[in-house]
């Protein structure tokens, strides 16, 4: 527990509702440098809501985050848009691959746009494609791809720039479970050898067994007490 | 260390131990622990009472001596009958258990019962399974790993996951039901 890294990122008190539903009611969690978290709870207990604030996509009504002690929550959009393009992989709940480049293009496009030449580019995502075991999925386009091989590409395209936080929503939602324990695992051989801090979302527990702890969420609500040192009564 | 698997058939397990060709207790007891490494090691003495209930059963029989430079030690060979015993076991559907009298079950209800805090205890209940969830994750993704030993792990993880789907719905059964209760009152 002492030795916990320092937190790269720390998320407190975050309030946030979409019209009027609340979604957020009080959460926080801190993320290590090189650490990974998983987050569960049921369906529509704010997990997608709290990563969004984590990843500066959504604001959250009250409450902060910072990342390397820069606060994001009230960041501009342009110091937000450096960041999510430098130092943040962030894979959707649902997908969003740009639906007219191949899945090789999909995961060159974040090398190109930070000045890596094509030729290069497309080497390096050819590499996470493969290490993600979607090598001979490269030529095809995103309407032509499995739920479960469109995740592996958006993995794939959320790490090729080498990221310090990776943040994943549900990135084994559509696969079963021998495929997912293949994603995870190369998820945290990479979390390993880069030292990127990785936060997965995900409702399933045996996925979320892959991270070094748990936080849960109930009612937009991150509850207390689930990693603290526990006795076991045998 | 803690054991993957503990409660196993020792009788058919030597059964199928014996279904390789005559074997002594001591030759059996190693090759049980290592066919699951994830079980709990067999005791000699359990080895050789078994063996004397299969002979009994008429499932096994003594096949002579071997000493091999070493002390005597008695042979055993598999019957027909145990031979199909081993066959029949294998083949049968196991009982779904509905696990009934599993602790964390009475202990919610005792819980509820006694005016205690099942809520709580549920998450503390949840961080030990995850805990333990986890090192089982460590341990069958671990390079070269056997094959027993991941699907041990296997085994223990989805049963452990079914607990743990369990308790969340039981925790959200106990919200509603709260719910419910201070309306009534309300009303
Ligand atoms: N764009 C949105 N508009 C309205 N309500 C939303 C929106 N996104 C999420 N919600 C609501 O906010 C709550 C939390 O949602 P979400 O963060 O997606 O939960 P989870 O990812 O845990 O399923 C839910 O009640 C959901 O219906
Ligand atoms: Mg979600």
């Amino acid at each position: 527990m002492s030795n916990r890294p320092e937190p790269l990122v720390v998320a407190r008190d975050l309030v946030k509702a979409h019209g009027r539903t609340p979604a957020l009611r009080g959460a926080g969690l801190d993320l290590g440098a090189g650490e990974i978290v998983a987050v569960t709870g049921p369906s529509g207990s704010g997990k997608s809501t709290l990563l969004h604030c984590l990843a500066g996509i959504a604001s959250p009504d009250e409450g902060s985050v910072t990342y390397a002690g820069e606060r994001v929550d009230t960041l501009p959009e342009r110091r937000l848009s450096e960041l999510r393009r430098t130092e943040f992989g962030v894979v959707f709940q649902f997908g969003q691959l740009i639906p007219e480049l191949t899945a090789l293009d999909n995961v060159a496009l974040p090398l190109m746009l930070a000045g890596t030449a094509r030729g290069a580019a497309q080497e390096r995502a050819a590499d996470w494609l493969e290490r993600f075991g979607a090598g001979e999925q490269r030529g095809l386009r995103p309407g032509e791809l499995s739920g479960g091989q469109a995740q592996r590409v958006a993995l794939a395209r959320a790490l090729v720039t080498g990221p310090r936080v990776v943040l994943a929503d549900e990135p084994t939602g559509a696969l079963d479970s021998l495929a997912s324990e293949q994603v995870m695992a190369a998820l945290v051989r990479t979390a390993r050898e880069t030292g990127a801090a990785v936060l997965v979302v995900t409702h399933d527990a045996q996925v979320a067994a892959y991270a070094d702890r748990e936080v849960r969420l109930q009612d937009g609500v991150t509850q207390d007490g689930v990693t603290a040192g526990l006795e076991v009564h045998a | 260390m803690q054991y993957i698997l503990i409660s196993m058939s020792t009788r058919h397990i030597l059964l199928g131990l014996l279904a390789k060709g005559p074997s002594h207790g001591y030759d059996l007891k190693r090759r049980h622990d290592e066919h699951f490494p994830q079980a709990r090691p067999l005791a000699y003495g359990q080895v050789y009472t078994t063996l004397q209930r299969l002979v009994r059963d008429g499932l096994a029989e003594v096949a002579g001596t071997d000493a091999d430079g070493g002390p005597e030690r008695t042979l055993y060979r598999l019957t027909e009958d145990g031979a199909r015993e081993a066959t029949d076991w294998a083949g049968q559907v196991t009982p779904p258990a509905p696990y009934v009298t599993n602790e964390i079950f009475a202990k919610v209800v005792v819980a509820i019962l006694t005016d205690g805090d099942p809520a709580s205890h549920l998450l503390a209940q949840r961080a030990a399974h995850m805990e333990r969830m986890r090192e089982l994750t460590t341990l069958k993704t671990a390079p070269g790993t056997e094959l027993a030993t991941v699907l041990a792990a296997d085994y223990a993880l989805n049963h452990l996951d079914a607990d743990l789907r369990w308790m969340t719905t039981t925790q959200a059964r106990l919200t509603t039901l709260t719910a419910v209760t201070v309306e009534a009152d309300r009303a």
